[in-house]
């Protein structure tokens, strides 16, 4: 088991037959996912071929789930067309919708998110501008790399992603459950919280790794959360302890303002609920290493 | 990016806002052509992105063309908190009774947008809303709905702006809505929106910021940028599409991906701490390509800062092969060499994930001296900053 994607997850591919859908289409069936299909309503009824699996192309992502059975899309649309491709999943009542486009504006993005609230929050949204989620072993849905660790009880949830891989790499030894990259825009569709809750939830996790950066309070609310309702270890690692303040830090999100948003007031915040928070990402695997070996 | 207050004005008098006359001067005699053209009293304001200036002596009254003229000599390159005043703006001046605060902006948190709205407005709302925060409104926008006139009542309601300008501030919030959504700004900001002695209501202040992301759709944002602040090895790496922001170290740093080049500065202050205080000197994040030019460009940039002494290059090999890593560093320095440029600065090289072995190899194998290979993210900060404490 894991969280949100499963080996029984179905998966279709918004933008499947652009540059980067299609190279990370290939990818992610390399990777054992099923992926059953993709949308672009110019091309519908199509069929591409991916190194011998053909994939049938959709109109609307109505369309796919209704012949394929599809429960998650993977979305790879430009900027432009985002909102619209996010949009158009909600409607079809999706269950998963991983938005993988950067440089969404956040307007956009706040928009396609008070639509999903106003359905009733049907569709879980992961992203946008992050590297998606994966279950090693069983599916992947985004464009985080397959080969660096494999099955295990660790889960990860995480802003960055190369963090993410970085992370996954310093305990491929032991493996994780499910790695969620939720993204480092100001509105992001999965927070910290939503994946916390789930892990703990997971009876195939038992540790978790929280990665943050600076800029919002995410981190902060996460921790009050945790006190709260979470009772499996949780490591955590904070990065941009020495960004300074005004200047984003690559991304949208990752910006100190005032006084608000700064790594130190994470890290307190965290270690003030009992999480254990790694000065570097090193050290911050050793911790984990030092939970899972004392069972 | 955040507007000076004369865009923010200009932002606004295009959406039909009102806002009083005026225009910016860059010398003393663009001054005097503005205030001939207002004629009477005048303000005028320096231009600074930082809060204070009021109380800092950067906004001064003048009466006539040649006071106008001596006041903008005055603030014309004066230093407020660290920022050089370029520009000050001149506008008529208002006669005002009352001072009330208004905005919209992101709310993080909440994954939507906020209006904060309040009677007690002027240069004091933070101690207001601090110290009397029930005389602040705070009020959730619904990205899809936004403000209609029936929203706008309701902030106006809720925060009790008087009777007499109540309909005047249902249009201006109306209107500022209107102007945030079409500029896809993430902050319009009003402190003070004034009545005057005349019942009339202004726009006294703009705080603007817009949101980068939203270009695509805004091709007249990019004048808005102030190419004189911009840094300029940041406007040389903007050009090549590269993400970099200039800081004031020593060490030079090369990585992909937002988050571990954030956490390799940190890694590259902790291990500073042991050598001589030598600090990262700017954020590079090269992203998923990571190709020989893509390299060569970042590593261009890196080195002509004059304050880089070492380069650290942490990349971790995700989609990118690490063996395709290694190639465009050595390509990077002969096609430096190519252009021209001798490098002398020692680099040190960290890869680790996908092809790792490949690629460690060879950087090995290229036998330069100038390259050296660590492989783990410590180790390779604490090189780093041991040969830029070195250099220096």
């Amino acid at each position: 088991m894991a969280i949100w994607l499963t080996k029984d997850s179905k998966v279709i591919v918004q933008g499947m037959t652009g540059s980067e859908g299609s190279k990370h289409t290939r990818r992610m069936l390399a990777a054992g996912t099923n992926i059953v299909g993709g949308t672009n309503p110019r091309k519908a009824g199509q069929t591409v071929d991916f190194d011998g699996t053909a994939l049938p192309v959709f109109a609307t992502v109505a369309d796919a789930m209704k012949e394929t059975g599809a429960n998650v899309t993977v979305i790879f649309v430009p900027p432009q067309f985002t909102k619209a491709a996010v949009i158009e999943a909600i409607d079809a009542g999706i269950e998963l919708a991983v938005v993988i486009t950067e440089g969404v504006p956040v307007h956009d993005t706040a928009a396609f998110w008070a639509y999903n609230v106003a359905k009733g929050e049907r569709t879980r949204i992961i992203g946008p501008n992050c590297p998606g989620i994966a279950s090693p072993g069983a599916s992947n849905a985004g464009i985080i790399p397959a080969d660096i660790t494999g099955p295990g009880r660790i889960g990860l949830v995480s802003k960055s992603g190369t963090l993410t891989y970085q992370m996954m790499y310093e305990l491929r030894d032991i493996g994780f459950s499910t790695c969620v990259g939720i993204g480092g825009d100001p509105i992001i569709g999965t927070t910290h919280i939503d994946a916390l809750a789930a892990f703990e939830a997971d009876p195939d996790t038992d540790a978790i790794v929280m990665i943050g950066e600076i800029g919002g309070d995410a981190e902060e609310r996460a921790a009050e959360f945790i006190k709260a309702n979470v009772t499996k270890p949780v490591v955590g690692y904070i990065a941009g302890f020495t960004a300074p303040p005004g200047k984003t830090m690559g991304h949208a999100g990752a910006i100190i303002s005032g006084s608000a948003g700064t790594a130190e007031a994470k890290k307190a915040a965290l270690e003030a609920v009992g999480v254990k928070v790694g000065k570097t990402p090193t050290e911050t695997a050793r911790l984990m290493r030092e939970i899972m070996s004392a069972g | 990016m955040d507007l000076y207050e004369y865009q923010g004005r200009d932002l606004f008098e295009r959406h039909g806002l009102p806002v009083l006359a005026g225009g910016v001067a860059t010398t003393p005699e663009e001054a005097r052509a503005i205030a001939e053209r207002l004629g009477g009293r005048v303000v005028v304001k320096a231009q600074v992105k930082v809060g204070g200036r009021g109380k800092a002596g950067g906004v001064k009254l003048a009466e006539g063309a040649e006071e106008t003229v001596a006041r903008a000599t005055d603030i014309l390159g004066m230093d407020i908190k660290g920022h050089t005043v370029h520009k000050v703006m001149i506008t008529v001046t208002a006669d005002v009774a009352e001072e009330y605060y208004f905005s919209y902006l992101l709310d993080r948190a909440n994954r939507t947008f906020l209006c904060i709205a309040s009677v007690a407005g002027g240069m004091d709302i933070e101690q207001v809303a601090a110290e009397t925060p029930e005389k602040v409104v705070k009020m959730p926008i619904d990205a899809v709905e936004g403000v209609d006139e029936a929203k706008a009542r309701e902030i106006v309601d809720a925060a009790g702006f008087p009777a007499d300008v109540a309909d005047q501030v249902v249009e201006v919030a109306v209107g500022l809505w209107k102007a945030f959504v079409a500029e896809d700004a993430t902050l319009v900001e009003v402190n003070p929106l004034a009545k005057t002695r005349e019942g009339k209501l202004l726009l006294l202040d703009a705080k603007v910021s817009l949101d980068e992301n939203a270009a695509f759709r805004h091709p007249d944002h990019e004048a808005l940028v102030d190419q004189a602040a911009v840094d300029p090895l940041e406007q040389a790496a903007k050009e090549k599409d590269l993400n970099y922001v200039k800081l004031d170290g020593e060490v030079g740093i090369i990585g992909n991906g937002a988050g571990l080049v954030m956490s390799t500065l940190d890694v590259v202050a902790y291990a500073g701490e042991r050598h001589g205080g030598v600090k990262p000197a700017n954020f590079l994040d090269i992203g998923g390509g990571a190709s020989a030019a893509v390299m060569a460009n970042g590593l261009e940039i890196v080195l002509s800062d004059p304050s880089v002494k070492s380069v650290f290059v942490n990349v971790f090999g995700g989609i990118t092969a690490c063996d395709a890593v290694a190639n465009g560093i050595v390509q990077a320095l002969a096609l430096l060499e190519q252009r021209g440029e001798k490098v002398t600065k020692p680099l040190v090289v960290r890869l680790d994930g996908n092809n790792a072995e490949e690629g460690r190899a060879i950087l090995d194998g290229a036998n330069n001296p100038l390259i050296q290979r660590v492989d783990t993210m410590d180790g390779a900060a604490e090189r780093a900053a041991e040969l830029a404490a070195a250099g220096v």
